[in-house]
């Protein structure tokens, strides 16, 4: 709506949106997918089956996908991102009674052939959902308890239909977006200075109250907390993968043993090393030259996302992209801190490296998101 | 619902500064990201850089292959045999209880095994392979090797085991191999480190155990690279280790064979030895027993029968048994008398069937007396109170001094368990062990090879080959290590008057040839292989007085256990002499009929190389003959070789 204020005479239309993508971003993406497709052939042993090439096929897919929905003005996305949010949130409660049991959480649900996982769909939509509701949401609102409360629901609710699932992982990753969209659209700094007092004091509590007649977990309950946090204690379990992770990054040194010269990844002592752990892979074959570059890439797509959004006059554009921009962030973040055991080990891919379509797909749809925001933006 | 464009701007405004916030805050933990990637893998990448090798790399030894072990034609005695079998990791298996259900239903394992390999499985280090099935055959293995999936932790091995393909031939000789035990272990300071191979084989008794240091070779090792579950993805390098030395024996396995089928069931002894080089071309202890059956462990079913028979087959006897020598040790006492001069070849003693010494009486075997008899007739007809008279004048020091310069009271240096010295006793001897004095009946007791006298065949055998070649023959077991020739066992001259040695031989080759001689029945008639030998009759109770009144019970009237031992010695050709050899029959009776006969057969196969013309038996002999060896040339050793459905 506030969109008819700016002039939209100079979108482009038709396929001359085409030039107007934004390219650099593009190019961004490619090389990361493409440092995707090295790695996965390499750990396959330096074949392209089983994973290289199907991966390269979904990114074209997904590449087509996000030209596609570039193309779309970005007016309807925001009309539609309602329905996007509500459908994703049935989607959600569909997987509680018809999804399909895997790695030991209920995920996706079968389309035909397709694996739809309503849980990386919600990161979209919730970040839609969000951004349509600040951007229809007049400024001086913004920060009154019960527009407050409105999209603290948005968020929580979909965030707790996740964790449902169980998935620890996905539904912190909800919630640190939706949190970060609602710091973004200017929400008063004390409501968060509450949130985060409050929730320092529960865990504080949580812990002080250990060993006391009054605790408030049951001792099984702290173990696994512990584990959680330190899986050092437990070096034959979860601390095996943490453990063997360090070992590749480490023995990768600066410039790495060489492509396809990783003994870590190729003789099987790191787990799921063609997803959650193809980093570590990275880091023994290219060693910190190559682990930095990865790094380096990401944070280039951040700040072109980042500016992107900056030179947007649309409200609804810029907390868009900002909001995919940080999910982006925090797959990566959450990713490359677990393999290097800053985080416990909780299952979240690296974005557009790791093997696994349902993710890319949705993560390029999101860039065509991005993308829409950028060729429609008002001049 | 328009908007201002102030507005607006103000709204950008603060999320361009919020944006700017958030996106500072990113950049930051990015920087986080690269600093403790550049802790982990510049600072720190020596030391997982370690880790990561220690990891990948494993260090393993390769097994030696034992030496292998052939008779003097060649003839392979003991061979190494690709053996399969299966083995579990304990750490990689998970539920063993499970997967070992699993496997016996693949394989075929039976309860009590399964049950076992469980045991042994859980008892090992969890990341030691354990054998769960040994000997398996090719096609069970293959059945493991389809089902590994299903089987995790349990994966097929091909290793080296031992294979006696002579069987029971050998088990005298070159013995058998066992697993290393713990107690083999603590036995040594630094145990080599091959022995702590699982299922490594080593040398338990004779020519395996006492070769064992050539036999063994030096182990190998080799990098392996590992993957997490252990399991060998390459190998990155590879230092030999040198096989065992292999063993060339004197023994030949022809003869070897015939002589074990010879001597059957009886329980009894042969050692003939080459007197050139004092080779051992047979040392046949029976009933022998197959050693293949001990290869990973022998059944109680099996090993109770061979611990419980009277028969002892577990027993070596031509070196570990000692009888008393009997007649046999006569030669030893004329040599002694004839070197000392005492008496001479001529003078004669006139034998009454008894002679009194100290109060006691002391028998001829033959009641009536031999009359007068000189040292060709004594021999001949084996006259007991000749020597007893020839004792008492030159004494038992010099007799057991002629004893052991003829080989007897001496331990042989052969790489055989257990090889026993004997005993040619002396005074000092009986007062050391008996604390008693010598006396005189003792030495009259010595003079016949009763009494305290001992030796094993083995030693008669080598003191028939002196007397024979006047030579310190001594016996060798090893013709060669590796193809390097061994010192020949030929010996010295002993520096014994050759003119006594030859009255000895010619008394010797009276026993035989003439008619009246104790061994003429086991004559030879092939012109140039005229055998002398000296027949022994060997008493294992005394005959008391009682006894001889009523007169001497027949052996076949006795219990086995208290019959008389019956030896012979011998050497051929007569003139030129190429083996000597000794029998011994436990508990056979007379050495005449019992022992001699036997000699003959193995001295006549030994000198034709293989099966003897009739014609070089007398005529009588010849029907007799030719049946035996008909039956005997089908006899074939007992060997139970394991896994051999695998080709």
């Amino acid at each position: 709506m506030s969109y008819l204020e700016y002039n939209v005479k100079h979108v482009p239309t038709g396929l001359r949106k085409i030039l107007h993508l934004n390219w650099p971003l593009i190019i961004l993406l490619a090389s990361v997918a493409g440092v995707g497709f090295l790695m996965l052939y390499s750990v396959a042993g330096g074949t392209f089956t089983p994973w290289a090439e199907p991966q390269m096929k979904r990114f074209a897919l997904g590449l087509a996908l996000m030209v596609a929905v570039g193309m779309v003005p970005i007016w309807m996305w925001r009309n539609l991102a309602g329905v996007a949010y509500i459908g994703t949130v049935l989607l959600l409660l569909g997987v509680e009674f018809f999804g399909s049991v895997g790695m030991g959480a209920q995920r996706w649900i079968e389309l035909g052939s397709f694996r739809l996982q309503p849980s990386e769909l919600m990161k979209i939509t919730l970040v839609m959902m969000l951004a349509a509701y600040y951007d229809w949401l007049p400024a001086k609102r913004t920060s009154r308890p019960i527009w407050v409360l409105i999209p603290i629901i948005i968020v929580l609710v979909p965030t707790f239909l996740v964790l449902k699932q169980p998935d620890l992982g996905t539904a912190l990753l909800l919630l640190f977006a939706g949190g970060g969209l609602i710091f973004l659209a200017g929400v008063h700094w004390a409501y968060f200075a509450v949130v985060i007092t409050a929730g320092v004091g529960l865990i504080t509590a949580v812990f002080q109250s250990r060993g006391t007649p009054w605790q408030l977990l049951k001792d099984y309950q702290f173990r696994r907390i512990d584990t959680f946090i330190d899986p050092s204690t437990d070096p034959l379990g979860a601390g095996y993968h943490i453990t063997q992770s360090k070992i590749a990054l480490g023995s990768g040194g600066w410039t790495g043993r060489g492509f396809m010269q990783g003994t870590q990844s190729r003789l099987n002592f790191l787990p799921e090393k063609h997803t959650d752990f193809i980093f570590t892979t990275l880091a023994e074959e290219f060693g910190f030259v190559g682990g930095f570059s990865l790094l380096g890439l990401y944070a280039l797509i951040i700040v072109f996302c980042i500016a992107a959004a900056l030179v947007n006059k649309d409200r609804f554009s810029s907390l868009l992209t900002l909001g995919i921009a940080l999910n982006f962030f925090l797959f990566f973040a959450v990713n490359m801190s677990m393999v290097m055991g800053l985080a416990p080990v909780v299952g979240v891919p690296l974005p557009l490296v790791s093997y696994g379509g349902s993710a890319m797909l949705v993560l390029l749809l999101a860039f065509g998101l991005v993308q829409s925001a950028h060729v429609h933006r008002p001049r | 619902m328009r908007r201002s464009r102030a507005e607006t701007d103000t709204n950008h405004a603060k999320l361009s500064r919020r944006a700017a916030l958030l996106g500072g805050v990113q950049l930051l933990f990015m920087g986080g990201l690269a600093a403790r990637m550049n802790y982990l893998q510049v600072d720190q990448a020596d030391q997982y850089l370690l880790l990561a090798e220690e990891n990948r790399i494993n260090i393993r030894l390769i097994p030696p292959s034992r030496g292998e072990i052939f008779d003097r034609n060649g003839v392979k005695l003991a061979q190494n045999s690709p053996s399969y079998r299966i083995v579990m990791v304990r750490e990689d298996a998970g539920d063993v209880d499970d997967v070992m259900q699993r496997l016996a239903k693949v394989i075929n394992l039976d309860a009590e095994a399964r049950d076992r390999a469980i045991a042994e499985v859980k008892a090992a280090e969890r990341f030691l392979p354990v054998t769960v099935a040994d000997n398996v055959t090719w096609d069970d293995l293959s059945r493991v090797s389809v089902n590994a999936p299903a089987l995790p932790g349990v994966s097929p091995e091909v290793g080296l085991t031992r294979v006696y393909p002579r069987g029971s031939d050998f088990a005298h000789i070159v013995g058998r191999v066992g697993r290393v035990s713990q107690a083999d272990l603590d036995e040594q300071e630094t145990p080599d480190a091959v022995l702590r191979i699982p299922r490594f084989q080593i040398g338990r008794i004779n020519v395996e155990a006492r070769e064992e240091a050539l036999l063994r070779g030096v182990a190998g090792t080799k990098q392996v690279e590992v993957n997490a579950t252990g399991r060998v993805m390459r190998e990155l390098s590879r230092r030999e280790g040198q096989s065992g030395a292999d063993l060339q024996l004197t023994v030949d396995s022809n003869l070897q064979n015939y002589v074990q089928a010879r001597l059957g069931d009886e329980s009894a002894a042969v050692v003939i030895i080459d007197c050139e080089h004092g080779d051992l071309v047979a040392n046949a202890s029976s009933p022998s027993y197959d050693p293949n059956l001990f290869i990973g462990g022998i059944s109680s079913a099996d090993y109770n029968p061979m611990l419980e028979s009277k028969y002892r087959p577990l027993v070596n006897k031509t070196v570990q048994g000692t009888y008393p020598p009997g007649s046999t040790y006569k030669m030893v006492v004329a040599m002694a008398a004839l070197e000392e001069g005492i008496v001479g070849p001529d003078d004669t003693v006139y034998c009454p069937g008894h002679l009194e010494v100290g109060g006691r009486r002391f028998h001829c075997w033959k009641r009536a007396g031999h009359g007068w008899v000189d040292l060709e007739n004594s021999l001949k007809q084996s006259c007991d109170v000749y020597y007893y008279e020839l004792a008492l004048k030159v004494g038992i020091e010099k007799i057991s001094a002629m004893a052991r310069q003829l080989g007897l009271g001496v331990r042989h240096d052969l790489p055989l368990s257990s090889v026993a010295a004997g005993l040619a006793p002396t005074k000092e001897w009986k007062k050391e062990t008996r604390g008693a004095d010598w006396v005189i009946g003792d030495t009259v007791n010595a003079s016949i090879g009763q009494g305290f006298t001992l030796a094993s065949p083995l030693q008669l055998a080598v003191m028939t080959a002196r007397i024979a070649t006047n030579r310190m023959v001594t016996p060798r077991l090893i013709k060669s290590i590796d193809g390097i020739e061994q010192p020949s066992g030929g010996g010295e001259p002993m520096g014994i008057n050759e003119n006594n040695l030859r009255k000895i031989r010619q008394g010797m080759h009276v026993v035989v040839n003439d008619r009246r001689g104790t061994g003429y029945r086991s004559r030879i008639i092939a012109e140039d292989m005229r055998m002398a030998g000296k027949t022994g009759t060997s008493q294992v109770r005394n005959i008391t007085t009682a006894e001889r009144a009523r007169g001497v019970s027949r052996n076949e009237d006795l219990p086995w256990e208290r019959r008389d031992h019956a030896l012979f010695v011998a050497f051929a050709p007569s003139d030129k002499p190429r083996y000597a050899i000794s029998v011994l029959v436990e508990h056979g009776g007379g050495g005449s009929t019992a022992a001699a006969p036997i000699a003959r057969d193995v001295m006549l196969q030994a000198l034709y190389g293989g099966e003897p013309p009739l014609d070089a038996y007398p005529t009588s002999d010849r029907d007799r003959i030719s049946a035996q060896q008909e039956q005997l040339r089908e006899v074939q050793p007992q060997a139970t070789i394991k896994g051999k459905d695998q080709a």
